[in-house]
C-alpha cells in the first residue's frame, strides 16, 4: 500500500497547499495534534527552502509501513525535491547554527529533529532530494 | 517515557484544577516548579499546549469550540520555540562533548610540564603556572645536567587556548632533543628558533627566557627571546633589578641571534622569571605595575620559594576576583647557601 501525492511548490500558495496536504494525511494516519504540527512544520520548512533557493520543486507525501513488534507500523514520508542549484557543502548545512534564512532552530537540522528519519542527497547544479519520515508511535 | 508523559499530564491536570479552584499564589508556585520538571523531561512548548488543551476539554466538556481552536493556533505559534528549544538541547550536548574533549587535552598538556622541581643543593626553586582557561599558552621547563648546573626556561606562546597548547608540545620535544649545549643559553635559543620558525604558522610566535645556573661558580647565564623581563633581587643592597635580555621572539626570523648575559648570584639573592600574565594582571581597568609585583614578592620573601610564588599568585588572583585574563606563570629561584 503506497499512495503518493505531490504538490508543486513555486510560491507561498504552494507552501500552504503542501502544509494542508501534510496535515490531512497525518491526521488520517492517526498522528496526534503535536505530531501533526511537527510534520506540517517540517513540510513548511522544506517547501520554503525549495521556494527560496530553487524557485520551484515539489513536495510528495506517502504513507509508508514497516513491520514492528506489534504488527505493522505506519508512517508518513515527505519527499522534497527540486532541480535547483543544489547544496555545495551538505555537512555545513547540517550543522546547527548555520542558517541563511535566519531564526533559531530552523534549517535542515531543525527539520531532522522534527522527524524520525532524514536523508539528503544533493549535487551542485543538479538539485536536491530530501526524504523525511515520521513513524506513528 | 510514554509512562512519564502520562504522569506529567496527570500532574498538570491536578495543578490546573487546584489553581482554578483556589486561585492562590501557592498554585502559581506549583506551576513554576512544574515547569522545571517539564524541562527536566525535555518536554517542548508545543507538547505542553497540547496537554493543556486536552485537560481543558476534559475538565470543561462544554468549553467553547473557539477556545480550543485558538489553542491549535497557539500550538502552531509555539512550534518555532519548540525548534529553538531542541536546537538548544543539541548545542548543549555538543558543548558538553567539546568540554570533555578539552578536559582530556588539558590533562595531557599538564603532563608536558616538569613533574618535579630539580633538587640542587644550594637552590630553592618555586613555580606556579595557572592557565586562564583550560589550556595554557605558558610553558616552563628545567634541565639538570651532570655538572650541577640547572637550566630553567619560561615561555609564552602568543595566542591562547588550543592552538597555543598544541605549539607547547613542539617546544618541549625540541628542548628534549637538543644536544649538549645546555650551558649556553644563546645557542639554545638559536636552535629552538630554527625549529619554531620552520614549524609554526606565520601569525604565531613564542617568547622565551632561558637561563642556566652554575652551582659551582654561582653564575647565572641567560638569554631572552622577546620575553617579559623578570627580576633579580640582590640581598646585599636589598634591591630589586630588572632581569632583561634583548632578543627577538622565536619564530619571527630565521637567523635570529641572541645575546647572552651573566650575573653573579650571592647567598639570599633571587632570580624571578614570569609570564606577561603576571604583569598584565588587571585591577579594575588598569594593569598592575611592576613595582607592585616587587612589593608583593617583598611581602612574602621570608617564606620558601614555593610559598612566595603561591602567595603572590593568590594575592594577584584575588585582586582580579579569581578571573585570570591571561595565563599566569611565576618562577622564583633563591640561592640558599
Amino acid at each position: 500500500m503506497k499512495t503518493q501525492s505531490c504538490v508543486e511548490v513555486k510560491n507561498e500558495w504552494g507552501i500552504v497547499a503542501a502544509r494542508q496536504a501534510g496535515r490531512s494525511l497525518s491526521k488520517e494516519i492517526g498522528f496526534g495534534s503535536v505530531d501533526q504540527a511537527r510534520i506540517t512544520t517540517a513540510i513548511s520548512e522544506l517547501s520554503r527552502n525549495i521556494y527560496l533557493y530553487a524557485k520551484r520543486g515539489e513536495i510528495c507525501l506517502e504513507v509508508v509501513e514497516k513491520p514492528s513488534k506489534i504488527g505493522v507500523k505506519k508512517g508518513l514520508r515527505i519527499i522534497a525535491q527540486d532541480q535547483g542549484p543544489g547544496i555545495p557543502d551538505i555537512r555545513q548545512v547540517m550543522v546547527d547554527g548555520f542558517t541563511t534564512s535566519g531564526g533559531m532552530g530552523a534549517g535542515l537540522p531543525g527539520v531532522k529533529r522534527l522527524m524520525d528519519e532524514f536523508t539528503i542527497d544533493s549535487e551542485a547544479g543538479e538539485g536536491t532530494v530530501i526524504k523525511a519520515t515520521k513513524w506513528l508511535r | 517515557m510514554k509512562e512519564t508523559v502520562q504522569n506529567l499530564e496527570e500532574t498538570y491536570k491536578h495543578i490546573l484544577k487546584m489553581f482554578l479552584h483556589q486561585k492562590s499564589e501557592h498554585g502559581l508556585y506549583e506551576a513554576q516548579q512544574f515547569s522545571k520538571v517539564l524541562l527536566e523531561h525535555q518536554v517542548s512548548p508545543e507538547e505542553l499546549i497540547s496537554v493543556h488543551r486536552e485537560v481543558l476539554e476534559e475538565l470543561f466538556p462544554t468549553i467553547a469550540e473557539e477556545v480550543l481552536d485558538s489553542l491549535d493556533l497557539l500550538l502552531e505559534v509555539m512550534m518555532g520555540y519548540g525548534m529553538a528549544y531542541r536546537e538548544h538541547q543539541s548545542l548543549r550536548d555538543r558543548q558538553l562533548e567539546l568540554e570533555s574533549e578539552i578536559e582530556v587535552a588539558a590533562n595531557m598538556q599538564q603532563t608536558l610540564l616538569p613533574k618535579e622541581i630539580p633538587s640542587i643543593g644550594s637552590l630553592d626553586i618555586g613555580v606556579i603556572s595557572v592557565p586562564a582557561a583550560k589550556m595554557s599558552g605558558d610553558y616552563y621547563h628545567y634541565i639538570k645536567d651532570d655538572n650541577q648546573s640547572v637550566g630553567v626556561a619560561i615561555a609564552d606562546i602568543i595566542g591562547k587556548g588550543v592552538p597555543a597548547a598544541l605549539c607547547m608540545s613542539m617546544i618541549k620535544y625540541a628542548m628534549d632533543s637538543l644536544p649538549e649545549q645546555r650551558l649556553q643559553p644563546a645557542a639554545l635559543l638559536e636552535n629552538l628558533n630554527r625549529v619554531v620558525e620552520q614549524n609554526i604558522d606565520d601569525n604565531m610566535f613564542i617568547t622565551m627566557m632561558y637561563g642556566s645556573y652554575d652551582s659551582r661558580t654561582h653564575e647565572f647565564h641567560y638569554s631572552g627571546a622577546g620575553h617579559e623581563p623578570g627580576f633579580f633581587y640582590f640581598a646585599k643592597h636589598d634591591q630589586f633589578e630588572e632581569l632583561f635580555a634583548k632578543g627577538i621572539a622565536l619564530g619571527v626570523s630565521r637567523d635570529a641571534k641572541f645575546r647572552e648575559y651573566s650575573r653573579k648570584i650571592e647567598t639570599g639573592d633571587l632570580i624571578v622569571f614570569l609570564s606577561d600574565g603576571v604583569t598584565e594582571s588587571r585591577i579594575g581597568d588598569r594593569f598592575i605595575d611592576r613595582e607592585e609585583i616587587i612589593g608583593l614578592i617583598r611581602n612574602y620573601m621570608h617564606l620558601s620559594a614555593q610559598e612566595v610564588v603561591e602567595s603572590v599568585y593568590y594575592e594577584l588572583a584575588k585582586l582580579q576576583d579569581f578571573q585570570l585574563k591571561d595565563d599566569f606563570t611565576l618562577m622564583i629561584i633563591r640561592r640558599e647557601v
